[in-house]
This record gives C-alpha cells, structure tokens and sequence, in this order.
C-alpha cells in the first residue's frame, strides 16, 4: 500500500476543497470498500479525507412525512431506525440483506452509493480492465461474467453496481444530496450512477471531488407495503446475483401504482420504469407481474455466462409482487 | 492545507487501559492491536473483511478490525477478547461457548465471542434482521436458531463448529432472559 496522509475533516466545505485540490485524493467513510481496495492497491490515494465526524450523521424525519438520511449515518443505525422500518421497510430489507453485522455498523450512506463493483478483473490489477485504467479494455466480455451485467452495459464495461440500499432507494424516488466545489445540488438517485458507455471510470454524475451530504426519501405513504428480495449463491452474507425492490399501491384487486428496481443486473440500480407502466390499472395478479416483467426484460442482452439471471428476475419479481399483493397495507 | 503527514499519533483506550502509539496511517486497528499492543486475540483470517476473525468491539459495536485505519478511530474505546472476562472470570457467554464445544483449533473464536456480545447488544436494542418476519414491528427478537445464524453469518469457521457455536449462544440468550 502507498503511503498516505490523513485529515479529519468537521466542516462539509472544507473536505470539499481538499479532496477537489489534490488529484490523488479521497474520501474516507467506514472505509469497508476503500480500506479493501487500498490493501489490493486497486485505489492509490495520496490523501485521506475521513469525513465520519462531519455533521452529517442523523436521520431526520420530515413534517410531510419525507425523510432526511445524513451521509454518514452507519447502515446499521439507518437499518434499524424505527421510521424507517415503519415507513420504508424495503430499505431496512435492502440494508440488512447486505454484507455483515459487523461490516454495516461501520459502512456510511455516502460510502455505500459510492461503493465500487465487485467485478473481480477490476479488484485485480494485473488484469486489464476499462475502469480502472480507460483505454486497456475489458477482460470480463469474454471472461468470467456470470454475475456481471444483463442491462445498460456497452462493450467496454459490462460491470454492475453492488449496492443492496441503492436499489431500494431507486423504488423510493430518492434524492442525493451533494456539495460540488461549485456549490450544493441534488440529484435524483436514478441519475447519480452512471451507465458505463465509452467511460466506465466515470461513475456518477457528481463533479469531481464531489461529496454525498445526504439522501431525501419524498414522502410515499403507500410504501409501508414495500420489500426487498435479494437471491445469492449462500443463504447470507454475499452480494446479489439478482434483486429485486418493490413498492405496492393496490386498489381493491388493481394495482393503483408500483414501484420496482432492480440490483446486480446494470452499472446502476435498475429502475423497471416499463415494467411498472404495464402494471398501473392491470389486475394484481402472477400473471400480470410475469407480463410486465417480461415488458422490461425485453431489453436485456444476456452476456455468454449470465442467461440465467433473465428468468431469474422474472422470477423474483413475481414473487416478490405477489407476497407485497398478499400482505395487508399497515 | 492544514499539516497532515504519514505518520499520526493515535490515541485508544484498549480493554480500559489508555494507550498512546505514533503509527504509519497505513496501520489498521487489527494490526495496532497485534503488533504495537501484543494482543494477539484478535486473528487475521482474510484481512478483506470476509471472515470475521479480526472482530472487536469499537465504542460497544462490534467491527472487522482489519478493514478500519486506526488513526480514522484516535479517540475510542476498543475491547478485544482480552478485554471480554470480567477481572479474571469467563463472562457467561464464553463460560457457555466452553461448555457447548463451541470450537475446534479456536481460530475463530475470539472474533465469534467479539461478534456474538455486540450481536446480544443489537438483539437487546431491538435491532431486526433480515430474516425477521416483520421489520416495521416494534418489541423484542425472538432469538430463534435462525436469527442467530444470519446474525452471526460474518464470522466464519473453518472447522464447521457452527452447531455447537448456536447452542452457546442460544444458551447464553436463554440464561438472560430467565435471570
Ligand atoms: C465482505 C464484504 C461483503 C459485502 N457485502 C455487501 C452486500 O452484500 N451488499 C452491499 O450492498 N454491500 C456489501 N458490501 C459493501 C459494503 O456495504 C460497502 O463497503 C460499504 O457500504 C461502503 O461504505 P463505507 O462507508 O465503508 O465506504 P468507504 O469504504 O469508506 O468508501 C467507499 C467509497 O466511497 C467514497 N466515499 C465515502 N464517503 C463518501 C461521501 N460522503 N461522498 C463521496 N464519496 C464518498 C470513498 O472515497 C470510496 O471511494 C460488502 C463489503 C464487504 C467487505
Ligand atoms: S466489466 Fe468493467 S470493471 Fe469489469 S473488467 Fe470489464 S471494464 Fe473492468
Ligand atoms: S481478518 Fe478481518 S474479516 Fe477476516
Ligand atoms: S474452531 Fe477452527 S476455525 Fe472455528
């Protein structure tokens, strides 16, 4: 590992400028991804910025029932919020079906979304890969790439985004809240992450030396009937090879509106934006969660050892519709 | 740009002594422990956050100690499975782990007496997991054997002491509730 320098950052403007003022710095959260990528020398950083003690650590519910999540509120913390686990049960599922308990009670919000994938040509550094170094291609295409990409990949990345809380905070409309060295902005969580493209080492739509301060959920009474399905290769403790978030708005036996996104299957969380078009008005039925499934997985372009994640989302999203159908709204 | 160098001065209070060490920022809190303090409890498994054998508890949570700088935690209280006995005497949770077999060559164990006091704290606070069958709903857990293993699934054991590891826990669980 390369040495290192270390500031403990307590002003969010003050990060900022360090971290967008030196080209080999970077932001330390729980550092449960950074540290790991550090020791495989995957990231290189001159400069630490730890911004675990900025003020930004606390959830706070809103008077019109949205909810404010500081950028370093650990993932435990936020998991078991009781707000959150009335209101927004499919992000304490997407949150606690992640990683371990050790592991969450250090992993922030911000560092989360920022969380690099897992693809394992990218944590390898004597293997080319586009992300790390643009220009040296993909040894994935044509590698091992059965837990990688079925959506939105180009031919020079097909790597998908390991976070489990992202996708729930895609069902949710979430927003990211962000402090760029030109000032704050937001940015609806659908947009942060990038699609790979020709520049699949850019990853979000943040400015460079741009710092996560928060996530606003709007307010969405109907989540309460809201889960989060993840399918992986041992019953806990590993990363999804599929899953699926959903929000469930029934009328009587019609769906009045739905939420669905999708994890481990593009460079981003998946919105299924068609999927849940094809579900408004229609009858809350396996039938028409199987139709309007195969309406998104339309698009899908399979990589040579990844087929099986297709049905496997179909699958998932049937059930995971029909269980939310079942239970009653609190 | 304030004055930041490789080198820092780290302050910890490790099993309720305060310790003072200059350290390389490179140093993580599992080798702080091991190298600069000499507590070997603490075992370095995999060293990426995968097996849990690094376990302490960091200001009363437990963490993988291997993935954390121990310049980013100046400041806290660390407790390692040195720390765990009471003056000398086996806390009820290690007293069961020995009368249950709950291990082989004890690779693990230190980091599964770490994880399973911090994991007895969550279930104390309420905390739900995954397997929970409704997170919204407030009140205590029910400690079943499927709790425990999905709370205890970031430790691993080679040895596949998994069974015996349950009952001890599950006995130490129960011994609580019933005194
Ligand atoms: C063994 C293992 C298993 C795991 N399993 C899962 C899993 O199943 N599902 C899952 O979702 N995750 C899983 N994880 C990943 C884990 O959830 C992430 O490592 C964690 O959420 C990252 O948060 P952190 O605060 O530790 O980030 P750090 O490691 O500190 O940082 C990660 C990245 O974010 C940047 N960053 C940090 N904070 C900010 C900020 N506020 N603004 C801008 N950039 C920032 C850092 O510079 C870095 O590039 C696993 C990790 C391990 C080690
Ligand atoms: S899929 Fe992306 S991250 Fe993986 S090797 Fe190819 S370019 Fe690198
Ligand atoms: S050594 Fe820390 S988790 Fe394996
Ligand atoms: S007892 Fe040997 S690794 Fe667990």
């Amino acid at each position: 590992m390369r040495t290192f320098r270390y500031h403990r950052a307590t002003d969010p403007a003050e990060a900022v400028r360090l971290v967008a003022g030196e080209p080999e710095a970077a932001y330390l959260g729980g550092g449960t991804n950074l540290v790991d990528q550090m020791k495989l020398s995957v990231q290189r950083p001159r400069l630490l910025v730890d911004v675990t003690r900025l003020p930004l650590g606390s959830v706070e519910p809103l008077p019109d029932g949205a909810l404010r999540i500081g950028a370093t509120v650990r993932n435990s913390d936020l998991a078991a919020h009781p707000v959150v686990r009335r209101d927004f049960p499919v992000l304490t599922r997407a949150l606690l079906a992640a990683a371990s308990g050790q592991l969450r009670n250090m992993a922030t919000v911000g560092g989360n979304l920022l969380q690099r994938t897992r693809c394992v040509y990218f944590q390898d550094v004597g293997k080319p890969c586009n992300k790390r170094e643009p220009g040296a291609g993909c040894s994935a295409l044509d590698g091992q790439n059965r837990d990688l990409a079925i959506l939105g990949w180009s031919p020079s990345c097909v790597a998908t985004h390991p976070s489990d809380m992202a996708v729930a905070l895609a069902a949710l409309d979430a927003r990211v809240e962000v402090l760029e060295p030109d000032g704050a902005r937001e940015i609806p969580l659908t947009e942060f992450h990038r699609l790979p493209g020709d520049r699949p080492d850019r990853e979000t739509t943040m400015a460079p030396g741009g710092l996560v301060t928060g996530v606003r959920i709007p307010a969405l009474p109907y989540a309460r009937r809201s889960t989060y399905r993840k399918a992986r290769d041992r019953a806990s403790f590993a990363f999804a090879v599929g899953s699926v978030a959903a929000v469930l708005d029934l009328d009587g036996d019609l769906v009045r509106d739905v939420r669905i996104a999708y994890g481990a299957v593009a460079h981003r969380p998946w919105r299924a934006r068609l999927a849940e078009e094809a579900l408004r008005g229609r009858p809350a039925t396996v039938e028409s969660f199987g139709l309007a499934a195969d309406e998104e997985l339309a698009a899908a372009r399979p990589l040579p050892h990844n087929g099986f994640k297709v049905p496997l989302i179909r699958n998932l999203t049937v059930r995971t519709l029909a269980d939310l159908a079942e239970t009653a709204p609190r | 740009m304030p004055e930041v160098t490789e080198r820092s001065s780290v302050t910890l209070a490790v099993n309720g002594e305060q310790q003072r060490l200059r350290l390389d920022n490179r140093t993580t809190l599992l080798d702080a422990l091991r190298e600069q303090l000499g507590l070997i409890g603490a075992k370095k498994g995999c060293d990426h956050g995968q097996c849990g054998s690094c376990t302490v508890l960091l200001d009363g949570r437990r963490v993988k100690s291997c993935l954390i700088f121990a310049v980013a935690v100046s400041g806290s209280a660390v407790v390692s499975v040195e720390g765990l006995a009471d003056r000398g005497n086996l806390r009820p949770l290690q007293q069961c782990f020995v009368d249950h077999d709950a291990f082989q060559c004890g690779y693990c164990t230190s980091g599964q007496l770490c994880s399973a006091t911090g994991m007895l704290d969550e279930v104390r606070r309420g905390w739900p997991s995954v397997v929970t069958e409704d997170v919204a709903a407030a009140g205590p857990v029910r400690l079943t054997d499927e709790e425990i293993r999905e709370r205890m699934s970031g430790n691993l054991c080679r040895c596949a002491a998994y069974p015996q590891i349950v009952a001890a826990i599950r006995a130490t669980a129960t011994a609580e509730v019933t005194r």
